[in-house]
Parts: structure tokens; sequence; C-alpha cells
């Protein structure tokens, strides 16, 4: 690689680390958030018959985990088009 | 006579025989159609699968026995606590999407072991990475054939020795011949099937208990019976009633219920016939793809899962608690004849007992039986029930062939090949492909049929051992150039020795006279969670020992910064 070609490569790499630590970031706010660590103080509140620190744990999480894979889908298929590494 | 007359007086047999058959006579028809003729095709498929395609086929490889049987059956007994597997066999997918599959499909190779040996530039880190790729392989294809002989003698009315065997010929069969190509198809099949036969009792009973034909929304709706209450509140009050804990509520720790769930999504990301799947498709940007498709088609049968647990709890519990036991029904029967249900009138009242004190409790349930039997506990028709045997043998099947098809490119490829005859033919590798394949079979078949007493110990191990070796190396290896043999060698030594000698103390009691008590547990984590502390062992050493060691020679850095730019992935290859 040349000088220019290391330059956009590391500055793909850095915006790339960016949206994955944004990401696993909700990830862990979802499930071990939501579903575990908060899960009593979340149990106080109820949508229909779930309690919600029930639902995140045995539901709502999974369904979290299935958008963020897309969305970083969406992302990293803007970014490799943005630094011509598409294909 | 009407054709509808006929259809109702098919019994379950039959309809087990007619469901069973075909869906056998579409895998075997699909993997004679797409035969592999390279070790690119046997290995890999040729890197040439869609997304959609390989999504499906993940998915059903990851959906074993395990998820399709046993999951929602564990789920029932232990309410709240069973998220542990619910997100614990998802979240992994995440991890694998943003932190794996994209860079291991642009490396582009055909094995795990094969990037730890490239990227660790050394022969030890290779073969460290065999053994536990074969150890993982090993332990998880044991319990799936055993699943397949579950399956096969309940509902055949076959011997369970049988029924492996039966399991056996059908997976060497379509492995065999068809490599990963045609695993790749028949799994497309395979899920299709599986999921269906999941989903359709499902929905009749969560009509059948709710109204809610969506089992999702079913189990947090009120009950069909207009009382106005709320499914789960009358679960947690039959559940409180009976002495056990609310459902809602569970029994583990909160650290507990933390580190199982974190080692079983980090140990999923690390197995190694997950990640394989991920060398299947075209382009980088497929390799993300399909682990989101993949993840959402697993997705709607987990979601499901909990659903499952809830209805065939409280159907269980209101069909035999305080019932007479001469009245209980025919499935009731069946499966005590079996020996996993169990019932022992303790007090003499003729009443069955079901409580949580277990010198009072009548009735003992095995869990793996309650998604085999729900459809018959509320009175599904016969088709229904066969369909559920079928969907249980697509699971088993679809597994333990994706894990044979790990094994045997171990084998012939890593070891074989890379190590013991480097100068090997294309043919004479297909062939050390092959035989490897039949021989994994014949082991994994042997466990089958002769169990080792601890095969959840062995489970939990291997999912401990992936967490605790192969993530923090891939992970190091893509994401910190510095990185160095040492490091990765000696933390992945450190992980398995961890995992093991915690597993034999705690869980299997091989070095004191009797199992410690729970008390003694590290932190308060459990055999099953030690994975996450494992793991976090290999990262420390392998951080520390790279910092007094040298750096990795500068092409294997030039190769780590290749690995991270999407682009000119090209096809995966064996050189």
């Amino acid at each position: 690689m040349d000088k220019n070609e290391k330059i956009k490569a590391s500055a793909y790499w850095r915006e790339n680390i960016k949206y994955v630590l944004l990401l696993l970031a909700i990830w862990f706010l979802v499930s071990f958030g939501a579903g575990i660590l908060f899960k009593d103080e979340l149990n106080q509140f109820k949508i229909a018959g779930f309690k919600l620190g029930f639902w995140f744990a045995q539901q709502g999480a999974m369904y979290v985990f299935v958008i963020l894979i897309f969305v970083y889908v969406r992302l990293m298929n803007t970014l490799d088009k943005k630094y011509g590494y598409d294909e | 006579m009407s054709s509808m007359i006929v259809l109702e007086g098919i019994g379950v047999q039959e309809w087990t025989y007619i469901l069973v058959g075909l869906t056998f006579t579409l895998y075997i028809g699909i993997a004679i159609w797409s035969r592999a003729n390279s070790t690119k095709d046997f290995y890999v498929d040729g890197g040439g699968v869609s997304p959609l395609a390989n999504g499906m086929a993940t998915a059903a490889d990851w959906m074993s026995a395990a998820s399709f049987i046993s999951m929602a059956g564990i789920i029932s007994f232990a309410g709240y606590d069973g998220a542990v597997y619910l997100m614990g066999w998802t979240g992994g997918y995440v991890l694998l999407a943003l932190l794996l599959a994209p860079y291991l499909r642009k490396f582009g190779k055909f094995t795990v072991p094969d990037f730890i040996g490239d990227r660790y530039y050394s022969k030890t880190a290779r073969l460290v990475a065999i053994f536990c790729a074969l150890l993982v392989s090993f332990t998880y294809v044991a319990g799936q054939m055993r699943g397949v002989g579950i399956v096969f003698s309940r509902f055949l009315e076959v011997d369970i020795n049988t029924g492996v065997i039966i399991g056996m010929f059908i997976v060497l069969f379509y492995a065999v011949l068809g490599g990963m190509k045609g695993i790749t198809y028949t799994q497309v099949a395979q899920y299709c099937v599986l999921i269906f036969a999941f989903m359709v009792p499902a929905i009749f009973i969560s009509i059948q208990m709710t109204g809610n034909p969506v089992p999702q929304l079913g189990f947090g709706s009120e009950l069909a019976d207009g009382s106005g209450t709320y499914l789960l509140d009358k679960l947690d009050g039959l559940s409180t009633e009976l002495g056990f804990n609310a459902y809602t509520e569970g029994s583990k720790s909160m650290i507990d219920v933390f580190a199982i769930t974190l080692a079983l999504m980090v140990g999923t990301a690390g197995l190694p016939h997950v990640i394989v799947r991920f060398f299947t498709v075209k382009r980088v940007k497929d390799a993300r793809k399909s682990a989101g498709i993949a993840l959402l088609l697993i997705v709607i049968l987990y979601t499901t899962a909990p659903a499952v647990a809830v209805f065939a709890r409280t159907n269980m519990i209101e069909t035999v608690s305080d019932k007479p036991y001469a009245g209980v029904p025919d499935w009731f029967k069946k499966w005590e004849t079996t020996g996993l249900i169990t019932f022992n009138d303790k007090n003499n009242d003729g009443h069955i007992q079901y409580l949580a004190d277990d010198t009072a409790n009548e009735l003992v349930v095995d869990r793996d039986i309650m998604v085999l039997a729900n459809p018959e506990i509320a009175k599904l028709p016969n088709w229904v029930i066969a369909l559920v045997a079928a969907g249980g043998l697509a699971a088993a099947l679809s597994t333990a062939a994706g894990l044979l098809l790990v094994i045997s490119a171990s084998v012939s490829h890593d070891l074989v090949k890379k190590i013991i005859n480097p100068k090997i033919s294309e043919k004479g590798e297909l062939i050390a492909a092959r035989l490897s394949a039949v021989g994994a079979v014949c082991v994994a078949g042997y466990f089958g049929i002769n169990p080792p007493g601890f095969v959840a110990a062995v489970v939990a191990l291997a999912f401990g051992l992936a967490a605790a070796s192969f993530f923090p190396a891939i992970i190091l290896g893509i994401f910190y150039k510095r990185m160095n043999k040492e490091g990765a060698i000696a933390g992945m030594v450190a992980g398995i020795v961890s995992m093991l000698l915690y597993m034999i103390k705690y869980k299997l009691g091989w070095f004191d006279e009797t199992l410690p008590d729970q008390s003694e547990w590290w932190f308060g984590i459990s055999p099953e969670g030690f994975g996450t502390v494992a793991m976090l062992l290999n990262f420390i050493v392998s951080i520390s020992i790279m910092t007094l060691t040298p750096k990795p020679p500068k092409r294997v850095q030039n190769m780590v910064e290749k690995i991270r730019i999407p682009s000119g992935a090209g096809k995966a290859t064996g050189h």
C-alpha cells in the first residue's frame, strides 16, 4: 500500500470502529442492562401481560439484536461506497 | 369413504412415517444433485452461495436438537432464568457480524485453525486451534446423534440404538457425498421443515389458550376463557401455589445469569462450525448480510420458544396437578413407558401431587419431552404431532452434518495437508476428507449409543472452550496488529486449561470425594458461566505476554491491514 492508500484505510477503519462501539453499547444495554442488571426495576412496569424486564430478557433483546446487525449492514455499505471499497 | 375421513383415520405413527419419509427423500435428492467435485466444493462450496441461502443454512446448522427439542422445555422449568439461553445463543451473532465474519471472509481460507495458524505464523498455534476445534465439534456432535435416537425411538417405536444407527447412515450419506455444497442446500430444506414444524403447534396452542395467533404476543395476552387474567400472571400464581419461584422471577443469582449469558454469546461467536459458514459467501458485504439473515431466521424460533414454554408449563400443571392418577390422558401413559415421566403416589391418595418440595412431590417430568409432548397435551391433530418429529430430526441432522464437515476439514485440511503431508494432491485430500467424515460419524455414533454420563457438562464445556480459546485469539488477531504468536498461544492455553480445571472440579467433581457445593464457586459463578472468566483470563495473559515479546513480522502486520479492507476478497482458497 502506498501512503495515500494507508491514510484512506486508517480513516475507514476509525469510522468502522466508531460504528462497532456504538452498536455494541446498545447490544449491551438491551441484553445485560435491561434484561439482567436492571430487570427488577423494569419489572415494576408492564406492557400487556409482560413485566418489562422479563420481556427484554425473553423477547426484546433478541429483536434489537436483529435490528443492530441490519443497521450495521446499511452503515457499512454506505461507508464502503464512500471510500471506494465497494464491489 | 371421503378423503377427510381417511385423513382423520391416519394415526400418529403413519403420519410420522409419511412425513419423515418425504423429508428424508428430499434431503438425499438434494445431496445427489449437488455433489462435491473438488476440495473447495467440499469445504466451503466454492464460495458462491447467496446470502439468503447461506443465512438459512447457517440457521439450520445452528439450531440443533437442543434448540428444537430441549430449549423450550428447559425454559418452561427455569422461567426467567431461561433467558440465558435465549439471549446467549442469539447475542453471539451480533458479535459475529460486527467483529468476526467480515474479516474472516476477507482472510479467505477454509477453516478457523487456518486463520489462527497464518495470523500467528506458527504451527503450535495451528495445532492448539485444531485441538480445540476437534474437541468442541466432537462433544457437540455426540449430543446430536443422541437427539436423533430419542426422536426415532419415540415416534417410530424402534430401539434408541437403532434410531442412532439409522441417523448415522443418513448423515454419512449426504455429508460424505455432498460435502459443504450438498450440506448447504440440504440445510436450506431442513430450515424450512424445522421452522414450520416448530411454528404450527405453537400457533395452534396460542390460539387455543389466548385467542392470539402470534405466540410471541400470545403469552403476554389475557386468557381466552374470559376471566380477564393475563396468562403470565396465572402461571406465576400456579407456580408459587405449588411452592416454586414465580415463573417471571427465576432463581439464579444475577452475577451467574450475567456470566452464563456472556459465555454463551462469546462461545457462539467462537464455534468453528458457525464461523466456517461465513467463508461460503462471495463478498465481505455478503458475510455481514448473511449473519443478519441467519439471526433473523433463528430469532423466529427463539422468540417462539419462551411462548411455547409458558403454554406447555401452564397446560401441564393444569392437566396433572391434583388430578386422579386413574384419569390421566393417553400421552401421560405413553411417556411413562419411556421412563421420561415418573409418578410415585407417596401419600397413597390416588392423586398426582406436583410440588416444588422434593419430599412431597410425586411427579417427575423430563424437560426434554415438553416440546415433543406439547401438541399431544393440547390435543392437536395427529399430523401436527408427526410434524414435530420430522422437525426435530431436521434440526438434529442439519447440525450433525455441519459439525462432521468441520471435523473432516480439521483432519484432512489442517492436520494432513498443512502439517503432516503438504504435498498431498487435491484428489488425495478429498479422499482424506471423506475418510475422516466416515471416521467422525462412527465416533459420533458410538457416543450416541453409549453417551458419557456427563453430556450436559460436556456441552457446557464446548461453549466454554470456544469462548476461552478462539474468541480472544481471533478478536486480537483482527483488532490488535501488535498481537504476536507468544501472546496468543499463551492466552489460548491459559483459557483452555482454566476452563477444563474449573469444569472438572465443580461440574464433574473428580478432584474431591464429592461434588463441591455451590457456595464454593468462584464469585458465585457456575461452571456454565466460567467461560466468561476464562475468556477474560485469556485476554489478560495474551496482552501481558505480548508486551514482553517481539512484534509480529512485517508481513503479518500487512496481512492484518488487508483483512480490515472489505474489497478484493476473491474466493476462499486453500493456498
